[in-house]
């Protein structure tokens, strides 16, 4: 019965994951990159982090936003590692509305990322969290046990995913892009290679600078991952030791009961 | 309290003695946690500790997360990520809550089952049966509502779906589900009933917990085999039992401990698997989601909504004669909460003089099929309502009802059950092969 059961949460759990099924579109192509902060052991590369930061800045803020980001979080411990004098020269580049001044003034570490919907593009801040890049098999979803939800795989397939296709449809120039559901996307490639000059010397091809900037994205996503594992360790570990020394005593409770001999 | 006799508590010293006359509190908690507890139990009547285990842990997450949760459509994404990113452990204390719940259905489903196998819903336990059915759909109530709270887009479409639903019943289908809105549409008057409610519901739960242990210490526990406790004198019963402190309260929190360990590698591990990435996008009336999918515990009710379509006969035919009163949509609704209440009514519907399946070979199988059909609809609930899946999970519902409509009556009249223990004592002692008592 014991057994049975286990089954069954198991396949409650991997039948399930109602997150499979965030996309339509089955021709999606999502690339499984491997990020360093996948698995249990997985941690952010402060570096890729860094880049990350400066693709997004230089090239996806100009249309996109962070608002749910603060902006002081850069310098936060397992973060991009950023002493308090480089977060507050960070942010200055930023204008922020301050509405004691009644005016905009430079942003400050205490301010979010500014937001940005001058386009009509999406906010960025959780956008790795909001996207799942595997679904199968059947629409399962049991292959994100393995490989991860793949948000982050995600928006690294599709910065890299165009084809070069583009059509028009009601006024709107739409793009092919082989990541994105339905085929079809109405944000021009932001990306083509050699976009940004990384201060690590780290190669800026389109592969690159795709998977850093989601990298990056994954942090916005999920600051507090690396603490987060850190307590997943310590309450397995705390509860193993817990059931080891349940189960003897268990054991031993029972003997008595069980076998008619009593140790005393 | 009548039951199983027992010993009792006895005041000793003169303090004790004081109190008990006035307020006998210290004999209550004796008896309940000494109550005689059938030895054989397996490891399936673990689940109850379990259950009280999560409601405590969703309760006291809950009180922490509604310290720094704003319930307005404004405000409340956004001070969920306030929670995530600037709360000291927030995101940990909310992982866990919403964590909490998967874990709190996943047992509450295998309890469940437990008691359909072992027929712990037949008499006398049927007011414990029924109390436990109230407590689930209250749990329902509270995960539906608790999953609008951050108010993702997920939120706001599943309650928009859901509460349509209520809008399906004829004539006061409307006016129900404006007052369940607070308005014509999803709003932030839904937000805050809403959020009211999901505060209440836990308590309510927590109420009709205590009546589910009082109405169960009163008839005692079912056991694998079904087999009553004799009660003739304390002697007789202490042979089939034993105190439920220490040998099951030390059983249990093993058992506790080994879930809790899976449950902290989910929360720490893979804390969004059993979410749906779309909720972390913030509610927007003017875009809706590809696909609306409820919570995973909810699928293989949500399969039983959508399989009555209106080119099923049986919708046309109901339609037919009730001069179109009932439509599919509501036939829907009927079947998905029919569902639940074939379930509740399962103790008058088995007719058969044996409790536990383990003597009953025929519905041993019927109910393996029982528990596939249930994962089976789980993951037809998350399809596309397209063929073949509509087709599957007509068979799959069909299936549901015939087993409480069909099968349990039936088979209580031509099933041959197998020869069952005489006493809980000689079953248990045969399986630890002891030969006090010789077991046939």
């Amino acid at each position: 019965m014991l057994k049975h059961i286990i089954t069954s949460a198991v396949t409650a759990l991997t039948l399930t994951a109602s997150g499979a099924f965030a996309a339509g579109g089955g021709d999606q192509h999502i690339t499984d990159y491997d990020f360093s902060f996948e698995g249990p052991f997985g941690t952010y590369d402060q570096n890729q982090l860094q880049r990350g930061l400066k693709v997004y800045t230089e090239v996806c803020s100009a249309c996109h936003g962070l608002k749910y980001v603060p902006l002081r979080t850069l310098g936060d411990e397992g973060a991009l590692g950023y002493t308090e004098d480089q977060v507050r020269a960070y942010a200055s580049q930023f204008e922020v509305y301050d509405a004691d001044l009644d005016d905009f003034r430079p942003a400050r570490p205490a301010d979010h990322f500014p937001e940005n919907t001058a386009a009509g593009a999406p906010d960025l801040s959780m956008m790795a969290k909001a996207r799942a890049g595997f679904h199968g098999p059947y629409g399962s979803g049991m292959n994100q046990l393995f490989k991860g939800m793949g948000g982050a795989e995600y928006i690294a397939s599709l910065l890299t995913g165009y084809t070069g296709e583009e059509k028009e449809e009601a006024g709107v120039i739409l793009y092919e892009n082989t990541a994105f559901p339905g085929g079809w996307i109405s944000m021009g490639p932001p990306l083509y290679g050699e976009d940004v000059e990384f201060d690590d010397g780290h190669s800026n091809s389109l592969e690159n600078e795709a998977q850093d900037v989601a990298a990056f994205l994954m942090w916005t996503a999920e600051p507090k991952m690396m603490a987060r594992k850190q307590a997943g360790f310590v309450g397995v570990l705390f509860l193993t030791v817990l059931s080891v020394l349940l189960y003897l005593t268990n054991k031993r409770i029972w003997k008595p009961i069980k076998y008619g001999t009593r140790p005393e | 309290m009548a039951g199983i006799p027992h010993d009792h508590y006895e005041p000793k010293s003169k303090s004790e003695h004081w109190l008990h006359s006035r307020l006998p509190i210290v004999g209550l908690l004796y008896d309940t946690i000494m109550i005689p507890t059938p030895k054989n139990l397996n490891w399936m009547w673990i689940w109850g500790i379990v259950l009280t285990f999560c409601l405590a842990l969703q309760i006291i997450t809950g009180v922490v997360l509604v310290m720094h949760y704003t319930p307005h459509v404004d405000m409340a994404f956004a001070s969920v990520e306030h929670i995530m990113r600037n709360v000291n452990g927030g995101h940990m204390i909310r992982y866990l809550h919403a964590n909490g719940a998967s874990l709190f259905f996943i047992a509450v489903y295998a309890h469940i089952f437990r008691g359909l196998y072992y027929g712990s819903y037949k008499a006398p336990r049927e007011i414990t049966w029924i109390i436990g059915m109230l407590i689930y759909l209250l749990m329902m109530g509270t995960a539906f509502m608790g999953y609008v709270l951050p108010w993702g887009q997920m939120s706001f479409w599943g309650a928009t779906v859901i509460t349509g639903l209520f809008g399906a019943i004829p004539f006061i289908g409307e006016p129900i589900q404006t007052l369940l809105l607070g308005g014509p549409a999803v709003d932030n008057a839904t937000l805050n009933r809403f959020f009211s409610l999901h505060y209440l519901f836990p308590f309510l739960i927590a109420g009709l917990v205590a009546v589910h242990i009082w109405a169960f210490h009163t008839t005692g526990n079912n056991n694998p085999t079904g087999v009553e406790v004799r009660r003739g004198s304390k002697e007789e019963a202490a042979k089939d039992t034993v105190p439920f402190w220490p040998y099951f309260v030390i059983k249990d929190l093993f058992a506790l401990a080994v879930i809790l360990a899976v449950f902290f590698a989910i929360v720490g591990f893979m804390p969004n698997y059993l979410g749906h990435p779309d909720n972390y996008i913030e509610a927007n009336p003017l875009a809706t989601p590809a696909h609306i999918v409820p919570e995973w515990y909810f699928l293989p009710f949500y399969a039983i909504l959508r399989a009555f379509t209106s080119e099923v006969w049986v919708v046309q035919f109901a339609s037919f004669i009730t001069g179109g009163i009932i439509d599919a949509k509501f036939f829907g609704v009927l079947a998905m909460f029919g569902a639940i209440i074939v379930m509740a009514l399962a103790p008058w519907l088995d007719t058969s003089s044996v409790r536990s399946a383990r003597y009953r070979p025929q519905l041993k199988w019927w109910f393996a099929i029982l528990v596939i059909d249930f994962f089976v609809l789980m993951w037809l609930g998350a399809m596309p309502a397209e063929e073949p899946y509509a087709t599957f999970s007509l068979i799959g519902s069909a299936y549901w009802f015939g087993y409480f409509l069909v099968i349990l009556p039936l088979l209580g009249v031509i099933e041959k059950p197998a020869p069952q223990p005489l006493t809980i004592e000689d079953d248990f002692n045969a399986h630890y092969g002891k030969s006090e008592t010789p077991a046939e």
